[in-house]
């Protein structure tokens, strides 16, 4: 029971921060918060891919000394990697276009930032 | 003609313009007419490449690739195992019309730029983003690997955010590509969860495999959920649009015209996932999904349309329109997917509506992207957007006036342009499935033309104004841009029925064909 609960602990981490990731993003104002609140979001989703790729059982697959038994299939580690580089990448993006608009618009405030509208 | 570069025509789809867009900044640093040529050279050599791979593939089937593999045709090499493990690029029918858009678009607005965008600064960046932009988009079509198709959304995504905001002297430009950016990440991470859905069940990422071994259970579905609503709103689908006006309003005209592709690309990704990966007769509600389809494009079609029609700023109308056109796409393919599972009634008129669906995403890249190039044309003459402010540019500007008389009547469907061959196409199609639709489609046509007959009306008519006495025709270099795409927009009206036969049915065929898209990468029935 215990060893079910304890494997079942990431998802319910990842069901967490996505939830407090997504409440941020709708009730602040801030434009740095907002960008906060996607990055824990990112976090859980690659929580989520790296706990997925868990198999009970199996060794990581890294052949110096390896005991026996099956390995596990490490593409998701791989995927989470990769996600993690592109997320590194649209952070500092979004970043720097926070940082334009405090300087154009004097503001980080979302609801004041609207000059597109209709 | 079984050369090297033929044998790697897919790896070189991609390899070229990431070469060509990675080297932008060094190339850049030997002056002007260098880096110029150099823009030149990657995207002829871009387009000669996916020309070259989409008629490979209309003559001989599916076309795959296995990264890193020492014969890459082979779907599973003998070290593999049986399952495929690499990334394999699978470029069917269906992908090779993605591919023929994107290379004949690329290459317009490419040429377009070069005088467009010379009196801006950065232009290594902005050229290198392009380049960034059109690789993600040639990717997203030619993959068939789901974690590599999310990459190259990523990859179109930032490019494309990017370049809505490259003009930071304006603040404006800044606002859509945050507004962009957020939710095309918020999207992707949507995208990447139904992905770990997927391989945690499935242990594949490769889309074939994971059709074959997919057994509808209610994670399935919430997966399916999570990729479609994403990929909908990336297209544009009334009531997601609401970030393509911004976007497209503010983003370089040549971009728009990119971005317009960009978001088809996102709409070939949902046709897909609904057809080939959850498209199974037995256990897939198709009729649903298909009224799912067919609900947002009409949606989508309303909406955009009577948002577009009071707009002032001249590009924000014509993105509503981009989100209005984008709806007759989504009816013609949802009417296929609903009755997927009725052979009699896909034979009769379902195929025909995806062909219209289908015809219309190249037809609606070619004149669209024509009219958001003449918009620019004005605007880099004349310095607004503002319709109220515009008149009497046809003295001075005769061949924007036609470009712009050519896409309009294309959007308006209006024979004999290309817009009129597609519409026809969706509108007796559809009669058959359900009048109403039908009906509601042709009124939405009217409107469109009323609003750009009203646009016409006050860029181009009336007496020369004093304001504008210094205008002249644009450039020669936009000028072939904006013929080459309209060159395709009265060549596909005037003779549709070649389009059709050689391009377009053999990607409906793909596109119904989920069992030949199974066994293209693992054999058998």
């Amino acid at each position: 029971m215990t060893s079910r609960l304890l494997l079942a602990l990431p998802f319910f981490t990842v069901v967490v921060l996505i939830v407090l990731g997504l409440a941020v993003m709708l009730s602040k104002r801030n434009v740095v918060k907002i960008l906060m609140g996607l990055s824990l979001m990112e976090s859980a989703v690659n929580l989520f891919l790296v706990a997925t790729g868990y198999r009970h059982d199996s060794v990581a697959p890294i052949y110096t000394n390896v005991p026996a038994g099956p390995m596990a299939l490490p593409t998701v580690q791989a995927l989470t990697l990769t996600s993690i580089v592109i997320g590194v990448a649209t952070s500092a993006m979004l970043l720097s276009f926070a940082m334009v608009i405090y300087r154009k618009y004097g503001t980080t405030d979302i609801q004041k930032i609207k000059k597109l509208k209709g | 003609m079984d050369t090297f570069v033929m044998r790697h025509l897919p790896a070189l789809l991609i390899a070229v313009p990431l070469l060509a867009a990675f080297l932008m900044p060094i190339v850049g640093g030997a002056g002007r007419v260098v880096r110029n040529a150099w823009v030149v050279l990657g995207a002829l050599a871009t387009s000669a490449v996916g020309l070259a791979l989409a008629w490979k593939v209309l003559a001989a089937g599916t076309v795959l690739y296995v990264f890193g593999a020492a014969a890459p045709h082979v779907p599973l090499p003998m070290d593999s195992g049986g399952i495929p493990i690499r990334i394999i690029f699978q470029v069917d029918a269906l992908s090779a019309l993605m591919v023929v858009i994107a290379s004949l678009s690329s290459l317009g607005i490419t040429i377009y730029s070069l005088a467009a965008e010379s009196r801006q600064s950065g232009l290594e960046t902005f050229y290198a983003m392009l380049f960034l932009l059109v690789a993600g988009v040639l990717g997203m079509v030619s993959t068939g690997d789901l974690f590599n198709f999310f990459v190259f959304l990523e990859i179109s995504s930032l490019a494309g955010a990017a370049l809505v905001a490259y003009r930071v002297d304006n603040g404006v430009a800044v606002e859509a590509g945050l507004k962009y950016a957020l939710l095309s990440t918020l999207g992707a991470l949507a995208v990447l969860t139904a992905i770990g859905i997927l391989i945690g069940q499935y242990n594949a990422l490769n889309l074939a495999t994971l059709a074959s071994r997919m057994q509808f259970t209610t994670l399935d579905k919430i997966a399916l959920v999570l990729l479609a609503v994403p990929l909908a709103m990336k297209c544009g689908a009334v009531p997601m649009h609401f970030w393509t006006p911004d976007a497209y309003a503010t983003a370089p005209s040549s971009v728009t015209a990119f971005l317009v592709v960009s978001s088809q690309a996102s709409l070939y990704g949902l046709f897909r996932i609904l057809f080939s990966l959850y498209g199974d007769l037995v256990h897939f509600s198709w009729a649903t999904f298909g009224w799912f389809l067919i609900v947002l494009g009409v949606l989508s079609m309303f909406v955009g349309v009577t948002m577009a029609i009071p707009q002032k700023d001249v590009k924000r109308l014509m993105a509503y329109h981009a989100v209005s056109q984008t709806g007759y796409m989504l009816l013609g393919v949802g009417v296929g997917l609903a009755v997927l599972g009725n052979a009699d009634a896909l034979a009769q008129y379902g195929k025909t509506a995806m062909a219209g669906g289908l015809f219309h995403i190249i037809n609606h890249a070619m004149y669209k992207g024509l009219l958001f190039l003449t918009a620019g044309a004005v605007f880099y003459r004349t310095g607004t957007r503002n319709l109220n402010k515009l008149g009497g540019l046809g003295h001075d500007m005769p061949w924007t006036m036609v470009f712009f008389m050519i896409g309009a009547l294309a959007i308006a469907g209006v024979p004999p342009f290309n817009g009129f061959a597609s519409k026809l196409l969706i509108y007796e199609s559809v009669f058959r499935f359900s009048p109403f639709l039908s009906i509601v489609a042709m009124i939405v046509s009217i409107l469109t033309l009323a609003s750009f007959v009203k646009v016409f009306h006050s860029m181009f008519l009336g007496p020369r104004r004093a304001e504008f006495a210094a205008v002249r025709e644009v450039p020669v270099p936009m000028l072939a841009g904006m013929a080459l795409l309209a060159v395709f927009v009265v060549a596909a009206g005037l003779a549709p029925q070649p389009f059709v036969d050689r391009l377009i049915q053999p990607a409906v065929e793909a596109l119904v064909d989920r069992a030949g898209y199974i066994a293209a990468i693992l054999g058998g029935n």
